[in-house]
């Protein structure tokens, strides 16, 4: 299954909603340059909604961890919500669980951008 | 599926042991990391392995082939990537075979030592080593590496106790 991508605003959020695979080639690619246009556009508070993401490999593992040190290189946060157990136990298994901060509410992982 | 992606099957055979045995010649294509976990979800099904184990099997095959592709034989369409998957009672046990120089699984980078946890790559034996019962690497002879991976059937439920046969 392909990965899609899609964009919205909440606020200064953008939340992207993502479905499929982050996977290995063509998968990541797409993720990879959905981020950089993001951030070339001058987003700088990312939600990444995984709420239909069924896998990841340690290539989309290393997708997400590009995502968040390119947001954090540029003064931004990367933030993720509603993960899948499977996509959980990668994260706890990896430790990236120690340094992603996860959210189970949309409303509430907002809410965190504006809070320090 | 592209026709260079699709493998050569070269046999199915069962042998004295009761085991039965698939292998496949793949292409050192991005292709084939898809192809490989598909078979290795298709065997684990027969093999009786629940959801998660098929998952699990899965991506530890995926990771396995994503390895011999892109680090042991760097994409060489002159190099074949060998999946041989095998069936005994209780358990699936596949090998991935690449002709690459080899690598030292002791030489790669903790992907949990704090230093590394920001890296984007480095996470893929750690994740084949979470999903299987058992996992070995051997360098082979002229050359390239083979890594063994087995996943065996979760135990069922236990067995019902004496009173609840006799009640049944």
């Amino acid at each position: 299954m392909s990965l899609e991508l899609s964009c919205r605003k909440v606020g200064d959020v953008a939340v992207v909603d993502l479905t499929g695979r982050i996977t290995l080639g063509e998968e990541a690619s797409k993720f990879r340059e959905a981020i950089r246009v993001l951030v070339a556009q001058g987003e700088r508070k990312l939600l990444l909604n995984l709420a239909q993401v069924s896998y990841l490999d340690s290539s989309g593992l290393g997708e997400l961890v590009s995502a968040y040190t390119t947001l954090r290189s540029q003064g931004g946060e990367l933030k993720l919500l509603h993960l899948g157990r499977r996509i959980r136990d990668i994260l706890q298994i990896t430790k990236l669980c120690t340094v992603f901060e996860v959210y189970e509410d949309e409303a509430e992982a907002v809410r965190s951008f504006y809070t320090r | 599926m592209t026709g260079s992606s699709q493998p050569s099957r070269e046999m199915t055979a069962r042998d004295q042991t009761d085991a039965a045995e698939s292998v496949f010649e793949l292409e050192s294509t991005l292709e084939s990391v898809d192809l490989a976990e598909q078979i290795a979800v298709r065997a684990a099904a027969e093999a009786g392995l629940d959801d998660d184990q098929q998952y699990e099997i899965g991506m530890a095959v995926r990771e396995s082939v994503i390895n011999a592709v892109v680090h042991g034989n760097r994409y060489n369409r002159n190099k074949k990537v060998r999946l041989t998957v095998r069936m005994r009672p209780g358990e699936l046990v596949v090998r991935v075979a690449d002709e690459g120089e080899g690598f030292d699984p002791s030489q790669v980078p903790d992907p949990l030592a704090s230093e590394n946890l920001l890296s984007q790559s480095g996470r893929g034996l750690l994740l084949i080593r979470a999903f299987t019962d058992e996992f070995t690497v051997r360098r082979l002879v002229p050359q390239g590496t083979e890594v063994v991976l087995v996943k065996r059937v979760r135990e069922p439920s236990p067995p019902r106790s004496e009173e609840a046969e006799r009640e049944g």
